[in-house]
Parts: structure tokens; sequence; C-alpha cells
């Protein structure tokens, strides 16, 4: 008899230890130290130091990057960009998510390791933990003490500092909708409308509980992303990776027997440091968000035991496996990811240079189809709606071709002025003689011109019903 | 709480089979974080809003929130944004209305809702009628004048047809010699002697000596055209011929058309009656 026969299960109790999860029990105390990385890690966080000084700027008067729903412009510098032209936002998100595809593919989770907003703002929050608290150990101990007058000042001041960072960061969101100067005004003079508080409340929260609390949790559990890079990265893709080969058997650095032993001296600094607490000595995990911070302190300690640097760094399975990295145009995930990149690219391009500045609609009467008039016309009825997208009255005229006895009835088409950034719909009919169509359906052009600089001409594509053989 | 126990320290109910032991490992604290906040909302809920039903209401909740009243609350919002263009609206002559692109806007986009639930009973969404029954709004052949004012007064005050029914007073072929008269000189096919029938037979007091209606030569009697090729109560000659017999709106007479529009004076503001004509003045036929 086995010993699962005999119900002797412990094996299976140790298998489920090594299988250790983190659910955010413990607080995960990161130690800091300094690295080549962490020194990437820092410019990556500075990066997000736009996001704040963004809305101060202007641009002809008015907010350079202005979200304005009301309104329902967006305003990019110089360039304002309408509800029509939103398709090219599709094309922008395309444009991200390959972005973060080829990047994975290549180099892993770039994104996470150093650029995403839960990643920097909880190293804002740690550091500023760290500044306040002290080192990771003083910390689990104040964690671990009562509270006594030094705790509840050091933690008061603490969440004072976090929830001032959350605040800005709201405020800064809200901005990028309204008038940041007017925004501010009305927040401190608590007027502002009630949007604005609730997104506010939502920042303050998301910026307070994510970078404050849940932390390396986010990047376990709620990112959606996380949970798809395994399928982003392949055998190719570069990740921090501990070389088994060099590292096995680890041990400590010095004693009995340390000759036999690998270069691991297994002093967990590389787990002290990960900001989400993964070894990263058990290979390419979902807690690893590629940061390098644990290459730092490994490289850290090789130099002071006078081994080689590189125990952990940046390598692809191939490579652990003595192979040689393809170059990267001759990698199918790379071309096709550049593929759609550029096609994305061309499209933004194309769209921003292209923007029309009149948007032009017209749509046929669909009740009644046509009217028959007192004295034998046939008359159908058109809603015009055109969108003056520049900063100044335009003046058209309009008239239609491909409609031989068809005629614009009265001076309407003659001169239309549409007024700077507005859309006011008119009626326009036009009329048959008795007789002159033959077809139920006639299809024909409406051509729409500009009398004056700049000079626009439109077509659109209509039709005339009339009943039939009248 | 959760922690990542290591299974031999955990403590467990005494339950064992088989040497696998039911432990008692804490609920993972993102559940009770979870289930505690879901009842607080179910309380917090219960108290704020009209939530459990008793024998013929409902408790009404802290806030005194319902629906009618969010409904209500909405109406005049939006009753608010368009106070100052129906002020406006009350203002403006019905010509201004017209000519200003964006009055005439909001006067028709408005007048769509009150079209819809007033007018398009019987004169269809589009304004275009019912062929025999009710007239067609969209083209340029008006029984009261197609006007704005006159567009104005109509929807106010309503109109009621009138027209004598003649079987009885004129002899039936006269009356069939009258129902050719008419269909031909819709189809541009009248004769002369037809004319001088017709002007001799009393048709010219209402509908005009050239047979071209009462608004056209001003006597705004509601009297149509019938020169031209719309007819209000059908073209064939059966249909021409029951109107002349019988008349229009003609007490206890059978078979007599009925031509009626109600007066919406009492029912619509002044100002939604004008944004009506626009619209209606907008539909194709205004003059």
């Amino acid at each position: 008899m086995t010993d699962s026969e005999k119900g002797m299960v412990s094996d299976l109790y140790e298998e489920a230890h090594h299988y250790h999860v983190n659910v955010g029990g413990e607080t995960i105390h990161a130690k800091r130290l300094t690295g080549r990385f962490r020194t990437l890690k820092w410019y990556g966080s500075a990066l997000w130091l736009l996001y704040f000084i963004m809305p101060y700027f202007r641009w002809d008067g008015q907010q350079a990057i202005l979200f304005d729903i009301p309104e329902r412009q967006f305003h990019l510098f110089a360039l304002t960009i309408w509800p029509q032209d939103i398709w090219m936002l599709a094309l922008v998100l395309i444009l991200l998510a390959i972005t973060l595809f080829a990047v994975t593919a290549v180099a892993g989770r770039v994104w996470c390791g150093y650029f995403c907003f839960q990643t920097v703002w909880t190293d804002w929050f740690t550091w500023l933990e760290e500044k306040i608290e002290g080192s990771p150990v003083q910390r689990r101990k104040l964690d671990a003490a009562p509270w006594n007058g030094r705790k509840i000042r050091l933690k008061l001041f603490k969440h004072t500092l976090w929830l001032m960072i959350s605040i800005i960061t709201g405020v800064t969101f809200a901005a990028y909708f309204t008038d940041v100067f007017d925004l501010w005004y009305r927040y401190v003079s608590l007027d502002a409308p009630i949007e604005a508080w609730v997104v506010l409340a939502a920042f303050i929260f998301g910026t307070y509980v994510f970078a404050g609390f849940m932390r390396e949790q986010v990047c376990f559990w709620l990112c959606p992303y996380a949970r798809i890079q395994s399928v982003m990265v392949d055998k190719d893709s570069i990740l921090p990776t501990y070389d088994v080969q060099r590292g096995e058997p680890r041990g400590k650095v010095s004693g009995k027997g340390s000759e036999s032993r690998g270069d691991c001296i297994d002093c967990h600094l590389c787990v002290g440091v990960c900001p989400t607490g993964v070894d990263i000595r058990e290979g390419m995990q979902e807690g690893c968000i590629t940061c390098g911070l644990c290459i730092d302190a490994c490289d850290s300690i090789m130099d002071r035991v006078k081994r080689p640097r590189g125990l952990i760094h940046y390598a692809s399975e191939k490579e652990m496996q003595g192979e040689q990295l393809p170059p990267l145009f001759k990698r199918p995930r790379v071309i096709s990811y550049l593929a759609i990149f550029f096609l994305a690219v061309g499209g933004i391009v194309y769209g921003l240079t292209h923007i029309p500045p009149v948007e032009l609609s017209i749509v046929h009467a669909r009740q009644p189809l046509y009217i028959q008039m007192s004295n034998g016309d046939v008359q159908n009825k058109y809603t015009i709606k055109a969108l003056n997208k520049t900063k100044g009255d335009l003046h058209f005229t309009m008239t239609s071709v491909g409609l031989d006895g068809v005629f614009i009835v009265g001076n309407k088409g003659d001169k239309i002025t549409l007024k700077a950034g507005k859309m006011v719909p008119f009626h326009l009919f036009l009329a048959a003689k008795r007789g002159v169509l033959k077809n139920k359906k006639t299809p024909f052009q409406f051509i729409f011109k500009s009398v004056e600089p700049p000079f626009i001409r439109l077509t659109y594509e209509s039709v005339f019903i009339s009943p039939r053989g009248k | 709480m959760a922690k990542p126990n290591k299974p031999e320290q955990v403590p467990d109910t005494g339950h064992e089979w088989d040497g696998i032991r039911e432990l008692t490992n804490p609920i993972p604290r993102w559940w009770m974080i979870s289930f505690h906040a879901s009842w607080i909302f179910c309380v917090v809920y219960l108290l704020l809003y009209p939530s459990i039903p008793l024998l013929h209401e409902s408790t009404k909740g802290l806030l005194g929130w319902t629906q009618i009243k969010e409904f209500k609350e909405a109406v005049a919002e939006n009753d608010a944004v368009k106070a100052p263009f129906l002020k406006k609206v009350a203002q403006m002559s019905g010509q201004e209305l017209l000519d200003d692109a964006g009055m005439r806007n909001f006067a028709d986009s408005s007048a769509k809702a009150i079209f819809g639930d007033n007018c398009a009973a019987c004169h269809g969404s589009g304004g275009q009628g019912a062929p025999g029954l009710f007239p067609n709004l969209a083209d340029d052949a008006w029984l009261y004048g197609g006007d704005f004012d006159t567009i104005v007064e109509t929807i106010t005050d309503g109109r009621e047809g009138d027209m004598p029914a003649h079987k009885g007073e004129l002899p039936d072929a006269e009356i069939n010699l009258l129902a050719d008269f008419v269909v031909a000189a819709a189809e541009g096919k009248a004769t002369p002697k037809g004319l001088i029938h017709f002007n001799e037979a009393g048709c010219a007091g209402c509908h005009g000596e050239d047979a071209k209606g009462g608004a056209i030569n001003e006597l705004g009697s509601g009297a149509a055209n019938l020169t031209d090729g719309i007819w209000r109560f059908g073209g064939s000659k059966d249909e021409v011929l029951r109107t002349i017999r019988y008349g229009v709106n003609q007490e206890d007479v059978p078979n007599t058309r009925i031509a009626i529009m109600p007066a919406f004076g009492e029912k619509l503001t002044p100002e939604s009656i004008k944004m009506l004509a626009v619209k209606v003045h907008e539909l194709g036929g205004g003059k």
C-alpha cells in the first residue's frame, strides 16, 4: 500500500504550501535601494508629472488640453476634435493597445514596472511612508506596536499627505474637462457642480485605497492586463530572470560546504525589495511586474561578495537555454504588431490632417416622401444639417446636379450662413414640374460651395422621389 | 486574517476522515469586507428609500424620494431651460420667427412633440393628411390661407367647413354636368361653356367666378380651389357627385361630408400654437 492509499496525504499539504498566494493579508514593506532600474523607475514616474502640469498650459486663450463635454469638443492645442471625428479615438485605442502588446512581446511588462499609475502612485506613497515611518523593519514594528502618541502622530501625518496627493490627483483629472482655474476656485469655494464632486470623490477614494492599501493586490487581482500577459510574452521576450544554473544550489556564502554551492547566497534581498513580494527565483510569475528592482538588489550583493553581476538579469527563455535571440524584425509577433501600429498611426495622422471644416448631412423627409403641389409640381423635402467646425461664420450656396427640370424652391439655396461652431438644421424643398421625371426614385447630388475663402466644396448624394409616371 | 498558514498549524474543527482534517481557516478579508458593505448598503437603502410593502402602500423612506417626484423635477428643469426661448417665441412675430434660423429651428423641433400629440392623429406625422378625410398640410393648397397668422387662427379657433347639399335643390342632370365640369377643371380641361354653367348654378358664390376657390379670391370661406389637382374629398366623378349632392357638414343630411377641425386655443398655450404654426408653415406649403 502506498502512502495515499493509506490515507497519508501530508505530501498534498507540502505541495499546497508551495503555492503561496498573496491575498493581501500582510502588507508588503519593500526595501528601497538605489540602482540602475530604480533610476529608470524614477524617470518613468517623472513622466506622470506631465499629468499634473498639462491642465495649466494655455493655447489660443484657452486650456491647451480640454475635453469640453457640454460643447462636445475636444481641444488639443491648435486642434479641435468634434464628435464626428471620434472614429479616430478607435484608432488611438488600437494604437495604445498594440503598443502595449508589442512592448510586452519584446520586453515584458515594461508598462507595469515603470509607467503604470498603480505602480507609480504606490511608489510615491511608499516613498512617503519610508520618509515618515522609517525603514521596512521600523514600519513593521510600528504596525505591530500598540497605539500611542507617536504612532498616532506618524500615521496621521502619513495619511494626510496621502490624502493630499489623492486630492490633487482628483482635481487634476477633473481639470481636463473644464477650465482648471475656474475649477480650483469652485472646489475651494464649495461651488462645484455635482459631477465635479463625484469625480473628485471617486479619484480620492481610488488613489487613497489603491495606492495606499491595496497596492500589489490591484496588480494581482484587479488588473486585466496581468491576467493576459502570459499570452503576450513568448520565449523571445526578455524578462527579469534568475540564472538557475549559476545560482543553485543556493546557500550561505561561507562555512561548511560553501565551495560546492552556486552563486545565490540566499540573502532574500531580491524578495525584500520586490514591491509585489514575489520571489523571482521561482521563475516568471503573475505577480512580477518586471520592474527590475530585484536585479539592482542582487547586483549590489554580488558586488559585495565579489561575484560577477547578473545572477538576476533581463533575459529571455531562449537566451537562458543558450540560444541566440532572433532579431526583432524576424519575429512574427513584432512584425504583425508593428504593421497594426503603423496602420493606426497612418489613420490618425490622416484623420488629424483631414478634419473637414464643415460636416454635411442631408436627410430626405421620410413622411411624406413627396408632395403633390397645387400647380402639379412634385415637391420633396430635405433637412440639411451642416456643422461649421471653424471659428468664423461661413457662407455657402447650394445647388443640385443630376436632375434636369428640378429646382430648389425659393431662394433658400442662394445664401446659407453657417454660424461658427454651430449646427442649425434647416429645410430645403426641391420641386419637379409635372411629367419631368420618369422614375419613382432619381438619385442626384447636392453641391455645397463656399462663396468666400476658405473655398470648400462638398457633395452629398441624395434622391428625389416622385409618384410613378408623373 | 488570510495569512498563508502551514496546514499543520491551522486549528481544525476536530473532524477528521482518513487523515483529511477540516480546517477552520478564516474567510478571506476581501470577502468579509464585501459582505459587511453589502448588508450595510441594504440597511441604508431600506431606510432612505421606499422599500417595505405594507398593505396599501409602502414605507416612505427618509429621503421622501418618489419616482414621480423625480420625473416632475426633471420636467421642471427642462422647462427652466426652455423658458427664455418660449419667452422669445411669445414676443416675436410670425415672420421674425420664420426668418431667425435659430428660433425657427427651436420652434420646429419643439413643435414636433406637440404635433405628434395633437395633430398627427388626423393629419399624419408628416402632415400629409389622409386622402378624402383629413387635409394635407404639406402642400400649398389652403382652404383658409397658409400664411403664419391664418395658421395660428386655424389652430386656435378650429375650422368647420360648410357647403350646402344640392340634391333636391338642383336637378340631377345639372348636378351631373357640374361634376363633369369640376373633374375636367382639375385636369386643366375646363370648357368655357362649363364655366358659364358653373356660375349660373351659383357655385361661384363661394368657389369664385374662375372656380379657383375661397382663400385665393380672398373670400376666406374655406371653399376649395377646384382647378388644381388637389382634392379635399376625392377627385373621382363619384366622389365629386357625392360632395355636390350632400354638401359638407350639413345637419340631417345623410352622406354629407364631415370636415371639422377642433379648436386648440384652450388646450395649448399661445407659444405652443405659434411653434406649431412654424412647423406647419415649414412643412412645405407655407405662404
